[in-house]
């Protein structure tokens, strides 16, 4: 069928603020759809929150929309735009839910909206457990007896008549969140109880558990014409029972027969027409039974997924891309396969190598919650690694994770984001495989395999023979690891291979396992023996990515990598992009001239370089993951290009970073470095209370602390890693209430260009990833920008930055002080980019080729408008974290909002992530000591916006000394009505509660973790309460503009 | 490469050498090189005999993961020369399983040899298409090793279907459950699973020698005559397309693969070798009736040419990669035949239809 001519424009809708459970994938899918959209010449209107996506880029979309996700802003915006279609199902269950709740306010067919790919009604069927369920009765397919309940007591019947152990899934959450399994009575009560608050629609499946059976899905796509072909087939190496986004996962499937795996696949054809998906991709997870024939059907996604981004980078098959053409008319057959080119879409991939998927998780940043694997997702992102065999595919995905050897703490007993080591540590101790598998249920196909490669390690002794060497190589042990085996060094394991002339080959991801010849270079490193790369004449530059997503370092790198490679493309440069991080658009073969899916190790860097002969690469806009690697690939003769690897170090070296503020007279927090824990209280106490404590080289301020008296002091020392003099503890003087300035800029050696000047809303203290900025700044007076503006050159040219730099400032009264530069794409950078129109990272690129400042155009301004960035943090996952701002940053993304003022700015960044601003009702406020006289001011603010003040007992004093009506709420235990009830009877729309004390289980805690299970707003510090105050009275004024697309903001400017 | 023990080498008629080590023990083999790019289904694979004397190359790496299931044979034993793989898994994980792979391959005598730079290879035979090759564990010399692959007969002329068949005489194999039909099968090196699907859908089928005359095909009177799958080249089979001239018009003939080449000849089409044939489970055929798209298992190294149809002869399924015909029917004499494996085994079961019109087709005509 031919592309439709009947629409003309259409609405997409993305997922967000990444959180647990929806991430960069859906920026690389939405980004796909709205490309092929594009090309196919309909006019696309986007919108999503999210600024640090490649989607929201103002050339992508015709009209885009940084906006929050609200039924309220998108009827807005169809009201506005008027499109002609909507797709909802390249944005997540976020898109898809919010396209229901559209359908549901008549808002679709209102304007006259279509709904392309999936009905309501499909989408029903597939989401809605019961529906579902009689879905695959109807066509003869099992799925494990269940009952959605509304109460504890429908669910304790079915316990009583189906038995131990049962699933819990509340209805229509991100993630299994909220999903439990339950042995006994007392585990049924917590999850159903816990389930039915988390779930929207306040009930929750409590289903049969599968646990221990094997897991597979099936990526499905279905066209117009009802053709249906299977993308890839995925095997879950965790069995049932682990999430299956915190499951490791293989592709293709490994241990089913033909027999088995085509009676999945048939049965998947079946349930994608019986679900009624008319085009686009759908997910369908099994349970396999290990032991025989049987198989239930566990769930259908009908929309791309984080799967069907991980299936699209493991085949080549660009399953969000045919999803958006198949949505516009076309089949299957009349879409051509970008690699062969000579073959149409309608095929099923073949895979000659094998792709391993290991999440990234991220438990040590959550102290409190055990780190134990369960149907709730809990990774924050992902490796994929591809190689011939799944030894080797294997190996390259664990290099790939970057994990700190400190944080891995296997256990094989029950399922942990660890106990792949585990598995290891068994084999290596003599463990059987069936044992293992008695207690893991692994299949024993993985286990072997593993223990392959403990055979393996075990093998090279003595003078290293070139075959011996070459076997190890192509098992995947990397060179730190036979290093590691043999008590040697990584150097010395590299000189031996490269003596001996051993080197990896490059082979193509082709769709087709070799059948036809392959157009798009999309490599990955084997040891074989022939070479696929078509290198050409072309210069080319290295592009690193930012492996794989984690508290700290997030899509915002990738985002620049992107960049990075658009504009050496523009450049007349190959760009060549190395990561490993399959959610990406950097991942993505189209965004670059050559993609390598490889670790971002430095033996797989160096390899790409020595196969590319590249004229250099680009390492400062991955992260930390390509920066630590500067000095190796230096030292080894590798041309970084921009910011010198010297230059890195005195930035990031506290002494020689002192020493050049010193010598530029750019005044700073004291500071000291301790070697050893005495050392550490001694700089304490010279600097004097409160002081920052964390370990040097750190990301995402990762064990960093303040710390205010010696008890504090003390326990830090005794907890955190050991102080060494080769890892020393840093000791800086806590700048208290100042504010935090965040500035990105430019170098290119001769002028530097100011990208953006960043306020933060909370006060420092807070991770600057985690904390709210406005840009530009709100209350900073013009000579002090002038002199942030002025140190900024002075450090650019200081430290020798060419490329970006991101310098953070403390300013108070008429302090302006530097207390951390980063020679490096910051997390900022995507946002600046989108608040000014300036493209940051294209332009440091452009810089690092050469270019000059001067040349270009950078008519970026901020007139007329505000942006404000707000956080989002995955605390609703960890149970038993409180959920405070601190220096150890811990959010997973951000939100972004743009008004006329800076509190509809805020208030909409709030809303976008999903801590939406109550316009009336009652406000508890429960403030420390310290902040009882500054709280009173802002309760007034409060109650002159018409909202009712309940208070703790000695907030409420302070207040009604004040002349303030307030209810006084008794503490918790208390009799009558305590704040946990209130907030629980939905008697409270905000909390104001600033903390005090230390530890768990404080009232302050108890609030804050009510407020989250609530989904109450809560505002944890004074300063977010005022930007909170001009958020809620810009709502009630009207202030907040109507909704605007960036591209109108960038005209208006110009 | 590493010379250890296992050495196995493995030459090709235009001199290209490949090393690997073997996982069956020691043996010496020629045959002519194809590979298959299905993931699954090793099993059904080696033991289907229109693979007959060729060496298999397998694209997917890893092969063995699930070892044997009785049951899931094609035939009696293990139909290739030989077995290329990238990596042998020795440690089967499957429920089901009863045997290794390797084990299999031994007692049936075939060499199989891993670490193969599987994708170099078929990226050779693509380029150039297949090839005669010769695998050796004793001798290393390619120049010795190429002459033996160049002394084995080309596959072009070659009749292997008449020695295909594992079957000696007229063999009835009753339907599952009530009989609908019959039909009389000629066996050119039949694949197991297409009589399951027949009899599973109340057919009775009575299995006889690909050999067998016209009249010997006829005698049982049966409602439909199938022309099974087979080994080699078509165009080497004049007695069997001659055989097969006076039987069409008299019952509705279905044919498989060999079976859909010789209806092809016997209707007055010309079939020619493929450069690397269709060896997979993923090929796209548009059926052009209902325009519905297949995916399809496929293996064959010989087509029938376009070009070449008689009026009187319709195009029904053709190919989505590089347009090849897949699918012939004759309305006149109410044959039809398609080039792909509608059993599958291995690959989708998307096309089990086919067997179901075939079934319905003469079932009707058996009760009027």
């Amino acid at each position: 069928m031919p592309r439709r001519n009947d629409i003309e424009s259409i609405l997409i809708i993305g997922s967000g603020p990444i959180v647990i459970g929806q991430a960069a994938e859906f920026d690389y899918s939405g980004t796909q759809a709205c490309r092929a959209l594009r090309d196919e010449g309909y006019k696309v209107i986007l919108v999503n929150s999210n600024p640090a996506t490649i989607m929201t880029d103002p050339e992508v979309a015709d009209v885009t929309y940084v906006e929050p996700l609200t039924l309220e802003t998108v009827a807005e915006i169809i009201r506005r735009e008027r499109p002609d279609a909507l797709l909802p199902t390249l944005g997540g269950q976020t898109a898809l839910n919010l396209s229901i709740e559209l359908d549901e306010a008549g808002v679709l067919d209102e304007y006259d909206v279509e709904l392309l790919g999936a009905s309501i009604e499909s989408i029903q069927k597939a989401e809605d457990r019961q529906l579902f369920h009689e879905a695959m009765d109807r066509i003869g397919l099992k799925v494990p007896e269940s009952r959605t309940v509304k109460n504890l007591e429908q669910a304790e019947e079915l316990a009583a008549k189906i038995g131990y152990p049962l699933i819990i899934r509340p209805s229509f959450t991100l993630g299994g969140k909220g999903g439990s399994v339950a042995h006994d009575h007392t585990e049924l009560k917590r999850s159903v109880l816990g389930g039915l608050d988390a779930s929207p629609v306040k009930s929750v499946l409590v289903e049969k558990s599968v646990a221990g059976w094997k897991e597979f899905e099936l990526e499905v796509m279905r066209d117009l014409s009802d053709n249906v072909v299977i993308v890839c087939s995925i095997e879950n190496v965790d069995p049932m029972g682990v999430h299956t986004g915190d499951s490791i996962t293989v592709a293709p499937a490994q241990t089913l027969s033909d027999r088995q795996y085509q009676t999945l696949r048939s049965a998947s054809i079946r349930i994608i027409r019986e679900i009624g998906v008319q085009t686009g991709g759908s997910n369908i997870q099994f349970a396999v039974d290990p032991e025989g024939e049987g198989f239930y059907v566990i769930e259908m996604n009908p929309r791309v997924s984080r799967s069907s981004a991980l299936a699209s980078k493991a085949t080549g098959f660009p399953i969000a891309k045919i999803a958006a053409k198949l949505a516009v008319g076309y089949s299957l057959d009349e879409i051509p396969n970008d690699i062969t080119r000579a073959t149409p879409a309608s095929f099923e991939p073949a895979l000659d190598y094998i792709v391993t998927k290991i999440p990234r998780f991220t438990f040590e940043k959550f102290p409190g919650t055990a780190p134990t694997l369960t149907t709730r997702m809990h990774s924050v992102g992902e490796v994929m690694a591809i190689g011939r065999t799944f030894t080797e595919s294997l190996l390259k995905a664990i290099g790939s994770l970057e994990l700190d050897p400190q944080d891995i703490t296997p256990r094989l007993d029950e399922p942990n984001p660890y106990r792949i080591f585990a598995v290891f540590e068994a084999l290596r101790a003599g463990m059987d495989i069936p044992e293992i598998f008695a207690k893991t249920q692994i299949d024993p196909f993985f286990i072997a395999s593993i223990a392959r490669i403990v055979a393996g390690e075990g093998s090279l002794s003595g003078a290293w023979s070139r075959e011996d060497l070459l076997e190890a190589k192509k098992l995947g042990l990397s060179d730190e690891n036979l290093a590691a085996t043999s008590g040697t060094t990584t150097e010395v394991v590299r000189g031996v291979r490269r003596a001996l002339g051993i080197f990896p080959t490059y082979k193509s991801v082709d769709t087709c396992a070799g059948e036809f010849p392959a157009q798009t270079p999309y490599y990955y490193s084997t040891y074989e023996t022939e070479d696929e790369v078509e290198r050409g004449e072309n210069p080319s530059v290295v592009v690193l990515g930012s492996g794989p997503n984690r508290i700290g370092q997030g899509i915002e790198f990738d985002y620049a990598c992107v960049h990075a490679s658009y504009a050496l493309i523009e450049g007349g440069y190959d760009a060549v992009m190395v990561n490993s991080n399959p959610e990406t658009v950097s991942t993505d073969y189209d965004t670059s001239t050559r993609l390598y899916f490889e670790p971002l190790t430095a033996e797989h860097v160096l390899e790409v370089v020595r196969r590319e002969k590249p004229e250099g690469v680009i390492l400062q806009f991955g992260g930390q993951s390509p920066l630590k690697l500067a000095r190796e690939l230096e030292e080894e003769g590798v041309n970084i290009l921009g910011t010198s690897p010297d230059a890195i170090d005195l930035a990031e070296d506290r002494s020689r970073f002192g020493r050049l503020l010193t010598d530029l007279d750019i005044p700073h927090p004291r500071y000291g470095i301790a070697s050893t824990g005495a050392e550490v209280s001694e700089v304490a106490h010279d600097l004097g209370y409160p002081v920052v404590v964390r370990p040097s080289y750190v990301l995402g301020g990762r064990r960093m602390e303040i710390v205010y008296n010696d008890d504090d002091l003390d326990l830090y020392i005794r907890s955190s890693i050991s102080t060494s003099p080769d890892h020393p503890t840093l000791v800086d003087e806590f700048m208290e209430d100042y504010v935090e300035v965040d500035v990105d800029a430019v170098c290119d050696g001769e002028d530097v260009y100011i990208g953006g000047i960043m306020e933060h809303v909370e006060e420092a203290g807070v991770h600057s990833g985690d904390s709210s900025c406005v840009t530009p700044p709100i209350t900073i007076h013009r000579a002090l920008l002038e002199r942030i503006e002025d140190y900024t050159r002075r450090l650019a040219f200081g430290v020798g930055v060419v490329g970006l730099m991101n310098i953070q400032f403390v300013v108070r009264g008429e302090d302006v002080m530097v207390i951390e530069c980063n020679p490096r794409a910051s997390r900022t950078v995507p946002f600046i980019s989108k608040a000014t129109g300036v493209p940051l990272a294209k332009v440091a690129t452009k810089v690092l080729y050469g270019e000059k400042l001067r040349d270009m155009d950078l008519a970026g301004s901020t007139e007329g408008h505000f942006s404000v960035k707000a956080p989002v943090f995955p605390f609703d996952r960890f149970a038993d974290v409180d959920p405070l701002l601190g220096p150890e940053m811990r959010s997973t993304g951000e939100a972004m909002g743009i008004d006329r003022t800076f509190g509809g700015a805020f208030a909409k960044a709030l809303t976008a992530a999903g801590q939406t601003l109550p316009e009336s009702g009652r406000v508890y406020i429960s403030v420390a000591n310290r902040d009882k006289r500054a709280v009173v001011l802002i309760a007034r603010a409060f109650a002159d916006l018409g909202f009712e003040i309940s208070a703790s007992e000695g907030t409420a004093d302070v207040l009604t000394n004040n002349g303030l009506p307030v209810t006084v709420v008794p503490k918790i235990g208390e009799l009558g009505e305590d704040v946990l009830a209130a907030i629980e009877s939905g008697g409270v729309d905000l909390i104001v509660n600033t903390p005090w004390g230390r530890g768990a289980r404080t009232d302050g805690y108890l609030i804050r973790r009510q407020a989250l299970t609530h989904g109450v707003p809560c505002i944890t510090t004074l300063a977010g309460a005022t930007a909170a105050i001009q958020g809620i009275e810009s709502k009630i004024r009207g202030g907040i503009q109507r909704v605007n697309p960036l591209q109108a903001l960038y005209t208006a400017k110009a | 490469m590493e010379y250890g023990p296992r050495r196995a080498t493995l030459v090709l008629e235009d001199g290209a050498v490949f090393e690997g080590k073997t996982f069956t023990g020691e043996g010496e083999v020629a045959g002519e090189v194809v590979f298959t790019t299905s993931m699954v289904g090793y099993q059904e694979t080696l033991t289907d005999p229109s693979y007959r004397g060729q060496i298999l190359l397998f694209t997917y790496p890893l092969i063995g993961n699930y070892g044997i299931i009785p049951g899931d044979d094609e035939s009696r034993k293990v139909q290739a020369a030989g077995v290329l793989v990238r990596e042998y898994t020795p440690y089967h994980s499957n429920w089901a399983s009863e045997q290794s792979l390797a084990s299999l391959l031994e007692e049936e005598g075939v060499v199989g040899v891993e670490g193969i730079d599987t994708r170099a290879l078929t990226r050779h035979l693509r380029d150039r298409g297949a090839m005669r090759g010769f695998i050796s564990t004793a001798e290393h010399d390619s120049n010795v090793l190429r002459e033996k692959a160049n002394a084995h007969p080309s596959m072009l002329g070659l009749d292997l279907a008449s020695t295909g068949s594992e079957l000696t005489e007229p063999t009835l194999l009753p339907a599952y459950g009530e009989e609908r039909c019959r039909i009389a099968a000629l066996d050119y090196g039949v694949k197991g699973s297409i009589y399951k699907e027949l009899r599973s859908r109340g057919a009775s089928v009575l299995a006889i020698p690909g050999s067998s005359s016209a009249e010997e095909i006829l005698a049982s009177e049966p409602d439909g005559v199938f022309l099974s799958n087979g080994p080699g080249d078509p165009a080497a089979l004049n007695e069997a397309v001659d055989t097969l001239k006076p039987v069409l018009g008299e019952v509705p003939t279905f044919g498989i693969c060999l079976g859909h080449q010789l209806l092809g000849l016997a209707l007055g089409c010309k079939t020619y070798k493929m450069p690397f044939g269709h060896h997979g489970a993923n090929h796209p055929v548009r059926n052009l009736e209902t325009n519905r798209i297949e995916i399809t298992s496929q293996n064959h190294g010989f087509a029938v040419r376009e070009e070449s149809l008689p009026d009187g002869v319709e195009l029904t399924h053709r190919n989505l990669y590089d347009g090849t015909v897949e699918g012939l029917w004759s309305p006149g004499l109410r044959t039809w035949s398609v080039q792909y494996h509608p059993e599958s085994s291995p690959g989708p079961r998307d096309s089990g239809y086919l067997f179901d019109d075939f079934v319905e087709s003469i079932s009707e005509k058996a009760r009027a």
